[in-house]
């Protein structure tokens, strides 16, 4: 079983915290993760920086811009996800990115990196199912999974033939939208959870605009197997840049608040 | 070729929640396309309200001094000011199909901007333009005249502050909001079916062109030259004569401070191939993928890519793309006002520039066409300055 299956399996809801590599720089950006995963984060997501995040909202494009500052490189995102999953043998840790980054390296290059580096899946933002021709194979032939995306807006026919070809978890956009903190998650969450639990045996996780205990209890009770929460947490890490005891300490009572929407919900 | 390719280039890399949009615009100009109610009202527009066609300007001046026939295509003289208004028109009256009631756009000079505002206050259709701050402050004049046409102008603060920031925040806003809200793309770029979408409105100048010079000369041009920046007015004039081989297309691209000197816009001469807000094209870039700053005195040419169809007309040499510098650039914008008394916008100037240099290619019977896609008064402040006149 691979890892990220093996997250899923244990039979609780799955927390995946989400971070931009090297923001705001290397050695605060790995203390960020393994605080993360102190705290109890099932599977991190971590984003290679980008020029022009443009799924982004403006809480994690400052992060992407932070992190290129610092001179951050794909080679420097490998380094680091090598150093967390030596800290963390058996966490599944996913590479968040945009496409050109996985284009001007070339396809088979970066899975393979990817790979050694230690990442279990590759989710590809902007990459629709028609543009992904070229990287199923590549992905397959590296035995690294991909992640699909389906929105609020994916009409039923487009949910099929994403599934058709992805595998690890279903990727579930909340809403239509950047990613970025709301005050509330859009009301039919419910409908679109189980209109996807229909066509896939994949685990389901809920993203974007998940930021608050309530909001994980409600993607919870919506049929979700997991929450993916990003903006809030990439915001104390820029909040307390200067501080790394209190940045980790942040992280770590944000994800602790966080899981206990997992307690009070329904399905635990 | 798979649908919305133009060869290798093109397609539609975009997050999955504009996939929707994204089928929603390709079905519906599919269906207008064929509709004579929207083709009939798009011409209404075009001709009564717009003031096409637009005269195909034969030049005495400036043919005595390059030694050939010259004539300018007379896209300044279109309301607004310049060529964005074809596709300004055409897009709006799509949305109005569509049901959307509101309109956003990017604009870099401020002339699309201006377009969209235009179209979307005689269309009744609510109008917000993003702008990256640096350009809200080069081209105030811009700005206020989209605010007097009762537009919402929105300064980007983001990354370079620039056009491609602004296209980054109208697609963030259009994801958010695509059940009421067109997103009125300005220029041959992003992902399919824009570059078909803008391509097809702005060949109205290639058309009517072809048409005026057939009835002027007896016989097609020798050359016909237009700036590049996302490439709307050039792909317009270039693409109803990409199957004459006897004419010479050639794409004008900002050489910025000079082609070695890294401060340029010129994406097809200096660029490589990558994924840019929706399309694969030709991209000013670095070894990782990186979008790289640009420059240009002319703030319409001042962006890291290019539409994808010029990219394939590049690598399949039907079209020759070359570099013309801000200071060749702004001798020609004062060569033009003082000899053919037409002031042509900074963008426009690159091609008359280019002209200058390339009349020796041409003998004294050889007809060369020059795309003035805009006029210039919305930059005479700034070439004011770089005379050292205001401050």
């Amino acid at each position: 079983m691979s890892r990220i299956a093996g997250a899923f399996f244990r039979g609780r809801p799955v927390f995946i915290g989400f971070t931009v590599a090297g923001d705001p720089d290397m050695g605060r950006s790995f203390s960020a993760a393994t605080a993360m995963i102190d705290a109890g984060a099932d599977i991190l997501e971590i984003a290679v920086p980008y020029s022009d995040p443009v799924a982004d909202g403006p809480v994690i494009e400052r992060a992407h811009h932070r992190a290129l500052m610092a001179g951050i490189r794909p080679v420097d995102v490998f380094l680091l996800l090598r150093k967390i999953r030596d800290y963390a043998p058996d966490l599944p840790l996913i590479l968040f990115t945009y496409y050109n980054i996985v284009y001007r390296r070339g396809v088979d290059r970066f899975f393979s990196e990817a790979t050694a580096a230690g990442a279990d899946g590759v989710l590809i933002v902007d990459l629709p199912v028609e543009e992904s021709e070229e990287v199923v194979p590549s992905a397959r032939r590296h035995g690294i999974e991909r992640i699909p995306l389906i929105a609020p807006t994916t009409s039923p026919e487009r949910q099929r033939a994403i599934l058709q070809e992805a595998s690890g978890f279903a990727y579930l956009i909340s809403l239509e939208g950047v990613t970025g903190e709301r005050d509330h998650l859009p009301s039919g969450l419910a409908g679109l959870v189980s209109a996807v639990r229909e066509k896939t045996d994949l685990p389901i996780a809920v993203g974007f605009g998940v930021s608050r205990p309530e909001h994980v209890r409600t993607v919870l009770d919506a049929g979700a197997d997991g929450v993916i929460v990003g903006s809030a947490l990439v915001r104390l890490i820029e909040e307390h840049m200067d501080d790394g005891p209190g940045m980790r300490e942040a992280l770590r009572t944000a994800i602790v608040s966080l899981r206990d929407g997992f307690s009070s919900s329904s399905r635990t | 070729m798979k649908a919305g390719r133009y060869g290798i280039y093109g397609g539609q890399y975009v997050p999955e929640t504009l996939m929707s949009a994204l089928i929603e615009l390709e079905e519906t100009y599919t269906r207008v396309r064929e509709d004579p109610d929207f083709s009939s009202r798009l011409s209404w527009y075009l001709h009564e309200y717009a003031g096409r066609e637009t005269p195909l300007t034969f030049c005495e001046n400036l043919s005595r001094d390059l030694g050939c026939r010259v004539y300018l295509k007379r896209e300044d003289l279109l309301h607004g000011g310049a060529h964005k208004l074809n596709n300004t028109l055409g897009q709006a009256l799509m949305a109005n199909y569509m049901g959307k009631s509101r309109l956003i756009a990017e604009t870099g000079a401020g002339q699309h901007g201006v377009a969209t505002a235009i179209a979307g206050a005689v269309l009744g259709l609510s109008v917000d333009v993003y702008m990256g701050e640096v350009d809200t402050r080069r081209q105030a004049l811009n700005v206020f005249r989209m605010e007097l046409l009762g537009a919402r102008v929105i300064p980007v603060t983001a990354g370079t502050r620039t056009l491609k920031d602004a296209i980054n925040a109208a697609m963030r806003d259009w994801v958010a909001n695509l059940r009421d809200t067109h997103y009125l793309l300005g220029s041959c770029v992003g992902p399919h079916p824009f570059p078909m979408i803008v391509r097809d409105f702005q060949s109205v100048i290639g058309v009517e062109t072809r048409r005026q010079i057939l009835e002027r000369e007896g016989s097609l041009p020798d050359m016909i030259v237009a700036c590049v920046g996302g490439g709307s007015n050039a792909i317009g004039i270039f693409y109803p004569f990409v199957g004459d081989a006897g004419v010479a297309l050639v794409g004008v691209e900002a050489g910025g401070e000079g082609p070695e000197s890294c401060q340029h816009g010129a994406s097809l001469s200096r660029g490589s191939v990558g994924v840019f807000q929706g399309a694969l094209s030709y991209l000013l870039q670095d070894d990782d993928g990186q979008t790289l700053e640009t420059h240009s005195i002319a703030a319409g040419l001042d962006h890291p890519s290019v539409g994808p169809e010029h990219a394939m007309l590049k690598d399949s040499g039907r079209v020759r793309y070359e570099m013309v510098t801000d200071a060749e650039a702004l001798q020609a914008f004062r060569y033009l006002s003082r000899t053919e008394g037409i002031i042509p916008a900074l963008e426009s100037a690159h091609a008359v520039a280019f002209a200058l240099r390339a009349a020796d290619e041409l003998d004294r019977d050889g007809i060369l066409v020059i795309n003035l896609s805009g006029r210039g008064d919305k930059d005479v402040v700034e070439v004011a300055k770089h005379n050292g006149g205001v401050e």
